[in-house]
């Protein structure tokens, strides 16, 4: 097998909060805590959780808008968590995201000609002004959007449009990896579905990996290879599609996919509706983080840590899953 | 007699850059018990609509005209006062934010106190006593505890609950629900619909459910009104707008959402687009609002707006092209 | 879109159409430009055409029909205003409407001079603070520590460690005025860095300079012009303040406070000798302050965006 895009191995990323009057009690939000997966070229793979699961950290991390707690992301086989600032430049062109907020996403100062030409200019990508030139309204092309929107700035826009300029902006840069934090969740449903067409174009086109950051099931399944569950800043559960989808073995995932309600009228659904909500990742609970509203908890949960194991290629973390069949 | 009226609403809006006409010309009904859900796309004017009926649009800048008969009354024509009757009473609302919508300073106990005393005359102790009764019905643990707690001790999800918990307080013959379960998460959305459900059936209360998820629409309502532009496109039975959409707009709508367990059945296809923009609400339109997107759309289209035709049993549509009888799903 | 029309007599029978229904707002005339911004923002219009006059007066007031605002004339002391002495002579005979009138070139000189300097160095301070996390601490204990300190009373301890001139009642007033706006700036500056555009811009390989200056700066600039206005406007009630209790410009320089002062004494008698400069400092600093105002809801991006 070949060396993968990226690797992410045992990432972690604590918040300090400082509680009492002069900050001097420390504690840490595990917001990230031991997550590891690896992503091929041209291969989506997407994070899924909750609100508070730590997916958007893991995904700030790989762009590196900040430094880790412990763990290493390799682009390329090229550490990307230590790199030497100037080193790290040119390692960003590699990468790019897309954000969830198309309104504040992009600078209300600028023109769309000049969020655009930043990257290239940055990255040294354009040989000329008119290479620049070039290059810009190829790009306008490529989001489907009129080149005489160039001159305007983002106000002018519809969030649709917004979004479009969005990822034309990390085209700009000829990335191979594009970090997608949310980035249809904001959209209509039919302005929605424009936007993961053009992904999924453009993914085709240029051969990009993605990394796919949503909380919407039904459109992961629809643009994803590979899908990791998130609980409380760990994977508990990484597979490919077929089989997330297919056969869940993760009581999280399961509870997680019978919760979607689905736009059939009178479908049969037997939902699995879990107790309680998520707790807090100040204080995770010890042993198996989702023991606390599992339906099939057991003692060894409450005290134990399941690690990810695999069943071909999906790697699942829970206790039950290592118990022998029936 | 419908409980709920609704004839030819226009709310519009006065702004610098011309008059927004956010709702304009729409017309439902809503029976006893029945659960409406208006389901569209933001700036359709779904939530403006559910704003008029509680006259909580702000005039000027907005004005509300046409007529919403609650009961046989007209409420555009009560008098503040009465009006203030029917707010929280007869008519309540859940709202999408449950942080936002609760008082901060307030103790939970005391917000659902409050409303009961308002409206029904009853003591505190009285009041009280009903309020527990109120969370434990909601699903809240210990609500001898929770009623003293401040909004902010508790979880998105069981804020949401109290919100529930204080519109139902009154017994009201309508609820109107905007976005209830949109800023939660879809466990926690899992939760609300059910508690939703079971509440329906013990509560009677007639609801409007405003929503952008088809999904939770298929999951609760009975009857589904789609409004596009301000105006409402299609009007069917929940299983009737799923099986058979005869509006354009709705059958993009469904076409351009993704179903779970679709790679399963081997039909993950590319999803449908709806091609362009939603109107400006501030330049008037003269032919059918969705003539600009539409595939079928011809020059009588652009010129002349299709009323809503019966196309088959309780399913009407707004559309010139749309046939009538059954077509193939 | 074609311009063909259909004929409306073949119509499709029995084609249902949409009821028409009227409208129930009068239509809105759309103005644009700069006539159209000043008609949906009328405190600004009406600040910004009094804060003109003021400064027109400031600048022409020799050719006002003024006579020299420093000449004694024992005989014509305290005259009430009449067509020779518009606003009346104060206690040394001087001619109160031209006193006035020049006193307004120091009152807008202060005024414009604060807002300027402290909005520049409170600017430094707070992009400094807002970047810098070890300075921020230090610079802003420090801020608290002025701001602690009244800025009337501040004024007046850096004023008497120096000799009264103008050029020190703007130095004085300037420093008390900084803490404002760099907390204003910090807080702005730290809001910005949140903003997905600016981590979009980090992850588009732009340097830190380069994000300061094309991502924040200009973000910064709207709150900023509002809140020199504010500070034009307390500036001058300083310097006025300042002038009145003879800290301030010396009373060789006619200023609204210095005239006040002077009038203090026999106001209960001679009211107009205080009641003109007061005028006119009401009404500048109203004119200032309505023009804040009306920017920062012309600017606010949350107004903006309603509807």
């Amino acid at each position: 097998m070949s060396v993968p895009l990226l690797q992410v191995n045992d990432l972690k990323k604590h918040f300090p909060v400082n509680k009492g009057l002069f900050g001097r009690q420390t504690e840490f939000v595990y917001a990230v805590d031991g997550v590891s997966f690896e992503i091929a070229r041209g291969e989506t793979l997407s994070l899924v959780g909750e609100s508070g699961c730590g997916k958007s950290t893991v995904g700030r991390a790989i762009l590196r808008l900040f430094d880790v707690t412990s763990g290493q992301v390799v682009l390329d086989g090229q550490r990307i968590d230590d790199a030497h600032p100037s080193t790290m430049r040119q390692l960003r062109q590699r990468i790019q995201v897309v954000f969830q907020d198309p309104f504040s996403s992009l600078n209300p100062r600028m023109r769309v000609r000049d969020i655009l030409a930043e990257p290239i200019r940055n990255f040294g990508l354009a040989k000329s002004a008119t290479d620049l030139e070039t290059r810009v309204t190829a790009l306008m092309d490529t989001v489907r959007l009129p080149r005489e929107a160039l001159n305007r700035r983002p106000h002018e826009f519809s969030g649709g449009q917004r979004q479009r300029i969005g990822i034309a902006r990390a085209l700009a840069a000829e990335p191979e990896l594009i970090v997608c934090d949310e980035a249809v969740s904001a959209l209509d449903v039919s302005v929605k579905a424009q936007i993961v067409n053009l992904l999924q174009d453009l993914q085709r086109e240029f051969g990009l990996a993605l990394l796919f950051i949503s909380h919407d099931l039904a459109i992961v399944e629809h643009m994803t290879h590979r899908v990791a569950v998130m609980y409380l800043g760990k994977i508990v559960e990484i597979a490919p599609r077929r089989e997330i989808f297919a056969a869940p073995r993760h009581p999280y995932t399961k509870a997680l996919l019978s919760a979607v309600p689905l736009p059939e009228p009178g479908a049969k659904r037997n939902p699995i509706i879990l107790g309680g909500d998520v707790p807090s990742p100040i204080n995770p609970p010890k042993g198996c983080r989702f023991h606390t509203r599992c339906p099939f908890v057991f003692d060894r949960c409450r005290t134990e840590e399941p690690h990810l194991r695999s069943e071909g290629e999906q790697w699942v973390a829970c206790h039950l899953d290592a118990l022998p069949a029936g | 007699m419908a409980l709920l009226e609704v004839e030819n609403l226009q709310t519009h809006f006065r702004t610098p850059s011309g008059i927004n006409r956010a709702v304009d010309g729409v017309s439902f009904h809503v029976n006893e018990g029945e659960t409406l859900a208006v389901v569209g796309e933001s700036g359709c004017g779904k939530s403006v609509t559910s704003m008029s009926l509680m006259r909580l649009i702000p005039e000027p800048p907005g004005r509300i005209a046409g007529a919403i008969r609650f009961a046989g009354k007209d409420l555009l024509r009560m008098s503040d006062r009465e009006m203030r009757a029917i707010r929280g009473n007869d008519i309540s609302m859940i709202f999408q934010e449950p942080m936002t919508s609760l008082n901060p300073v307030l103790t939970v106990g005391r917000q659902i106190r409050e409303t009961l005393m308002i409206h029904q005359g009853l003591d505190k102790q009285a009041a009280e006593t009903h309020a527990i009764e109120m969370l434990t019905l909601v699903g809240i643990p210990e609500p001898k505890r929770r009623v003293r707690e401040y909004p902010h001790q508790l979880s998105g999800g069981m804020r949401q609950r109290v919100m529930i918990a204080i519109a139902l307080a009154c017994n009201p013959k309508l609820l109107i629900a905007d976005e209830p379960t949109t800023a939660l998460d879809v466990t926690i959305q899992a939760q609300i619909l059910k508690l939703m459900l079971d509440l329906k059936r013990r509560v009677g209360a007639a609801i409007i459910l405003i929503t952008h998820d088809l999904g939770v629409v298929a999951e609760i309502a009975e009857r589904v009104m789609v409004m596009y532009a301000g105006r409402k496109v299609e009007e069917a039975p929940v299983a009737e707008l799923f099986r058979s959409p005869r509006h354009p707009y709705t059958q993009g709508l469904l076409g351009a959402v993704p179903k779970l367990g679709s790679s399963l059945a081997g039909t993950t296809t590319r999803l449908a687009e709806i091609p362009g923009q939603v109107p400006d609400l501030r330049k008037p339109i003269a032919g059918c609002v969705f003539a600009g997107r539409c595939a079928l759309a011809t020059d009588l289209c652009r010129q002349y707006a299709p009323g809503l035709e019966e196309k088959g049993p309780g399913h009407i549509a707004a559309c010139h092209y749309a046939s009538k009888g059954a077509v193939a799903a | 879109m074609t311009d063909t029309t259909v004929n409306p007599q073949v119509l499709p029978a029995g084609l249902v159409l949409a009821p028409q229904l009227p409208d129930i707002l009068r239509p809105v005339t759309i103005r644009r430009g700069f006539i159209g911004f000043l008609r949906s923002h009328p405190t600004v219009a009406i600040g910004g055409v009094l804060l003109l006059m003021l400064v027109l007066i400031a600048v022409f007031a020799p050719y006002l029909w003024t006579v020299d605002p420093t000449a004694l004339a024992p005989a014509k002391r305290t005259r009430a205003p009449s067509a020779v002495f518009w606003f009346g002579t104060d206690a040394l005979g001087r001619d109160i409407y031209s006193r006035v009138l020049f006193g307004a070139r120091v009152s807008l000189t202060v005024g414009l001079s604060v807002a300027i300097f402290a909005s520049a160095a409170g600017l430094a301070i707070g992009m400094v603070s807002g970047f810098v996390r070890w300075a921020d601490g230090i610079l802003m204990r420090f801020m608290d520590g002025l701001m602690s300190i009244p800025p009337i009373l501040l004024a007046i301890a850096l004023m008497a460690l120096t000799r009264g001139s103008v050029g020190n009642v703007i130095l004085a007033i300037t420093v008390a005025e900084i803490p404002r706006v760099s907390r204003l700036v910090r807080s702005v500056v730290l809001s910005l860095r949140e903003q997905p555009y600016v981590d979009a811009a980090v992850a588009c390989g732009t340097r830190a300079p380069m994000i300061i200056v094309r991502h924040i700066l200009p973000n910064t600039v709207a709150p900023m012009l509002v809140q020199a206005t504010y500070i034009c406007a307390s500036a001058m009630i300083t310097e006025a303040i300042l002038s009145f209790i003879g800290a301030g410009t010396p009373p060789t320089i006619p200023s609204w406070g210095n005239i006040m002062a002077e009038g203090r004494a026999l106001w209960q008698v001679k009211p107009y000798i205080v009641f003109f400069p007061a005028a006119f400092l009401s009404i500048t600093v109203l004119a200032v302050n309505l023009l804040g105002d009306g920017l920062r809801d012309a600017l606010d991006p949350r107004m903006a965006k309603r509807l």
